[in-house]
């Protein structure tokens, strides 16, 4: 086993149904040795039945998992080796916060001394160390959090799995929360694979993002790469905020190809094909609020009107309506270069071609 | 449901080992011993329904049937009537008076049946409570017999099955949301409606689960017909403690304890039937 | 208090007053001196329970039924146990059919299962016997103790199961540290009710027992039958005292339980 792999997580064509349900369709995907990848999607997309199967709660219908390059696809959950963090707080209630910490020391039979040492050692990593001695009811839902997060790394495991682990806490909490977790990985050199279905969560913490939808993968990729290239329509919407406009090809395209559009009411505007695409198909162009141009005169080729300008301090988002019907959200910094659209004013729009991709529409 | 392969379920294998030691148990201690019995009754000494055909051909025995029927009938209604009104209290109460009324339902529940016959036959008996304070007011001459009577039997009965008839009842009321009631209420019902409207549908299961478990309970008693009624007022069931330590008569002991299990699997399928299983276990 | 609200509570109370009352009346009498029972006792002496504990007859058939309790509270609670984790946990096949059979020992009146024992127990040579009693008992106390166990597991958390597994136990030893010590209120409330059952039971042992071998409702059966002494008297108060000290200690127990876990 080379070094490096120590703590690599693949799955490769898993598939699992639950009843008539394919909860997992097929989705091959990896953890690098000490990589974030954060698993991203909404409720139903297979995103917590994949971590399940890793941990070996759930056994897949077909396809393989290896730990550090070891096949542990029927290896039982308890040999696997994997430090968890439950969404709930999973303290054992019984035991004091000290004793939980200690649990899987004396589950792999290490003495009782040593196992107090490192016990306090992890509880320390979280910085809970005057905290051994009282009982999991005696603490708040972030501090039990952190308490099995130490259960979970007091052991070295090279893989930690955590399944919506903040989603329980409150905001102020989970940020802060999101940072210290992101901070012990990198610390403890540790490889995560994270569920969430909180794209702002899996953003901030997460190297690599895998998006789900429906038991498939859609795409894996760094923050940066899903935000500012996102390969489909579900991808484009489910991180950061997007416009979606209707329209058809004016020309075959080739994927990564400029194409022209041809919008409701036959005004062409200029799009990036994202899959290749042929005259007159139904496409989706998805273009980021941000990256919209807005002038305050209606002579440009897609003109419409201000409805609504939301101002919330770092910046204001404006709603606008084309002449189509179609509802746009602009958003606009607000500072010394600051865009002041008056309410209901006339606009113009556009978009630089490699912003806005163009998507066979789906469906068609 | 969660599909075959997770590691949250045991296994088939390590399920059925843990079912075995129950099933063995039940086999051994519950089945084969009833089966015997029921073995005895149809072919012994031969093939034959004739036990059967003598529980009700004979007027002796057709008259302890019909006794049977009659005073696990009046039970049943009677402890229905008195069930009811304490259940009502019991869920409208709060606090220290709630854990009063509790107590005084469970802990009959957890004395002996044997204790509380018992007690009835020492207030019953010739020189007993109620025929002393019959005397003194003068309403008979002498003591009465009160002992071995039909109406001594179903008011010891009435007493010993009661907690049977409050729980169901009361574990349902306790689940009509408080809410149905006011809006009831709020909608310009009288108190009488609402319960006629409300309280009393919802509250059916329960009575439906007591009163089954009551008339179940009374038609195999023992303990109190055999103490309070004695061979005057005999029941089935100790018409079956007769046939076996008397008569020794086994094939007729067994045909009417088969006649006793087809009345209370037929009440239990019907209940489960309409209702579940699940509501009535619930209830101890 | 409307007068419909206040007939409602007189009937309520009537009723607690006359599931009170012999209870009520039998206890008193236990404490007199007279020879026939008497109400209300006209003085006060603890005679008919020295008398009780003095008499060797009673005191084998308390003995026998002490032993037979707890063999079966054991035995039920043993059983029960791993019958409730199978139908929460595990995979069972003809579901329908296994709830029947747990509810069969309750449903099935007492005196089809005494004599049917009776007549198995006497070709076996069981009657009168530790063994027969334990058995019999164990079967009938076994429902009670898989719904007690049951209704606990049905309000511990599995995921504790999981994140135990997860720290690297094995099942048993998921079971053994952390599912246990959990549901141990309720597998304790169901031995303590599996005892008192059994120490209670009387269709059963009055079948069962024999010369040698009775237990103390069967002895109490007999003694209320034929002599009516105040010495029953102190026996039944005896009994309904040890019913309520069981009740009260298993709800302690559990009391204790909770809070020790509240830290």
């Amino acid at each position: 086993m080379g070094e490096a792999d120590q703590g690599r997580v693949a799955v490769e064509g898993l598939v699992k149904h639950f009843g008539s349900v394919k909860a997992v369709d097929g989705v091959s995907l990896a953890a690098e040795s000490g990589e974030f990848l954060a698993l991203l999607g909404p409720s139903g997309s297979g995103k917590s039945t994949i971590l399940m199967c890793i941990a070996g709660f759930e056994t897949p219908d077909a396809g393989r998992i290896t730990i550090s390059d070891r096949d542990v696809t029927s290896v039982l959950p308890q040999r696997r080796n994997l430090g968890m963090v439950f969404q709930r707080y999973t303290l054992f209630p019984h035991m004091s916060v000290l004793d939980n910490i200690a649990f899987p020391l004396k589950m792999r039979g290490v003495g009782r001394a040593e196992r107090e040492a490192q016990a306090r050692e992890a509880l320390a990593t979280v910085r809970l160390a005057d905290y051994g001695a009282r009982m999991p009811a005696q603490l708040s839902g972030g501090q039990q959090q952190r308490v099995a997060l130490a259960r979970a790394i007091v052991y070295r495991p090279p893989v930690l799995l955590m399944d919506e682990p903040l989603s329980a806490l409150d905001k102020a909490l989970r940020e802060e929360m999101q940072l210290e977790i992101k901070h012990l990985q990198r610390e403890l050199g540790v490889t995560v694979v994270f569920v969430t279905h909180d794209q702002t969560e899996a953003l901030t913490m997460a190297d690599r993002i895998a998006v789900l939808d429906h038991g498939r993968l859609c795409q894996v990729g760094t923050p940066r790469e899903l935000y500012e290239a996102p390969r489909d329509p579900f991808v484009a919407r489910f991180i950061g905020e997007t416009n979606m406009i209707d329209g058809r090809a004016a020309a075959d395209a080739a994927v990564g190809s400029r194409v022209g559009i041809r919008l409701v009411g036959d005004t062409v505007v200029e799009a990036t094909a994202m899959a290749p695409l042929t005259r007159d198909a139904a496409v989706v162009i998805a273009v980021r609020p941000e990256r919209l141009v807005v002038s305050a005169d209606s002579g440009g080729p897609v003109s419409g009107r201000v409805r609504e300008a939301i101002y919330a301090g770092v910046a204001t988002t404006y709603v606008l309506e084309l002449a189509t019907g179609a509802t746009l959200r602009m958003r606009s910094a607000t500072g010394a270069n600051a865009l002041d659209l008056p309410a209901d004013g006339a606009v113009s729009l556009s978009w630089a071609a490699e912003d806005a991709r163009a998507f066979a529409a789906e469906g068609a | 449901m969660t599909a075959a392969t997770s590691a949250r379920h045991l296994s088939a294998t390590t399920t059925a080992a843990l079912l075995t030691p129950f099933l063995v148990l039940l086999a051994i201690a519950f089945l084969l011993p009833l089966g015997v019995l029921l073995y005895e009754s149809l072919f012994v000494p031969a093939p034959t329904v004739q036990h059967y055909a003598k529980v009700f051909d004979d007027p002796v025995y057709v008259r302890v049937l019909w006794r049977t029927i009659r005073i696990s009938a009046i039970v049943t209604v009677a402890t229905l009537v008195l069930a009811y009104p304490l259940a009502l209290v019991m869920t409208r109460s709060k606090g220290a008076v709630l854990a009063l009324l509790v107590a005084c339902v469970l802990l009959p529940l957890w004395t002996s049946v044997l204790v509380r016959t018992y007690a009835w036959t020492v207030i019953l008996q010739r020189n007993g409570i109620v025929n002393q304070l019959l005397q003194e007011l003068g309403w008979t001459s002498g003591p009465v017999r009160l002992l071995y009577t039909e109406g001594a039997v179903a008011l010891a009965m009435a007493h010993v099955l009661l907690p049977f008839m409050v729980l169901p009842i009361w574990a349902s009321l306790r689940n009509i949301p408080d809410d149905y009631t006011r809006a009831a209420a709020m909608l310009g019902a009288s108190p009488v409606r609402t319960f006629i409207e409300i309280v009393w549908p919802l509250s059916r299961p329960g009575v439906a689960s007591g009163c089954l478990m009551v008339f179940l309970l009374s038609m195999g008693f023992f303990v109190t017909p055999a103490l309070i009624g004695g061979p005057q007022q005999m029941m089935m069931a100790t018409l079956v403690s007769q046939q076996v330590r008397e008569l020794l008569n086994w094939p007729f002991a067994g045909a009417l304890v088969g006649c006793l299990l087809v009345v209370t699997l037929g009440l239990v399928l019907a209940f489960n039937r309409a209702l579940g299983l699940d509501r009535f276990v619930g209830t101890r | 208090m409307t007068s419909g609200r206040f007939i409602l509570h007189a009937a309520a109370w009537a009723v607690v007053v006359f599931l009170m009352v012999p209870t009520l009346v039998v206890v008193p009498m236990s404490f007199g001196p007279a020879q026939h029972l008497q109400f209300p006792p006209t003085g006060f002496t603890l005679r008919w329970y020295s008398d009780y504990f003095a008499d060797a007859d009673w005191m084998s058939a308390t003995w026998f039924s002490v032993r037979a309790g707890i063999i079966a509270a054991v035995g039920a609670t043993v059983v029960g146990t791993m019958t409730a984790l199978a139908l929460v946990r595990g995979r069972v096949i003809g579901r329908r059919i296994l709830d029947l059979l747990i509810v069969g020992p309750i449903v099935v009146p007492h005196i089809a299962l005494a004599v049917a024992l009776f007549l198995v127990f006497d070709r076996l040579r069981l009657n009168g016997t530790l063994v027969g009693f334990a058995i019999a008992h164990t079967v009938l106390a076994a429902p009670f103790a898989i719904f007690s166990v049951l209704a606990a597991l049905y309000r511990f958390d599995a995921d504790l199961e999981m994140a135990a597994l997860s720290c690297g136990a094995s099942r048993l030893r998921a079971f053994w540290h952390v599912t246990l010590p959990l549901i141990l209120p309720g597998v304790l409330s169901g031995a303590m009710f599996a005892f008192i059952i059994s120490f209670d039971e009387a269709v059963i042992s009055f079948f069962i027992s024999d010369i040698d071998g009775k237990s103390l409702p069967r002895k109490l059966f007999e003694d209320i039958d034929y002599n009516l002494t105040p010495v029953v008297a102190a026996v039944a108060s005896l009994l309904s005292f040890v019913s309520i000290a069981v009740l009260i200690g298993g709800h302690v127990v559990g009391r204790m339980a909770a809070r020790r876990r509240a830290g």
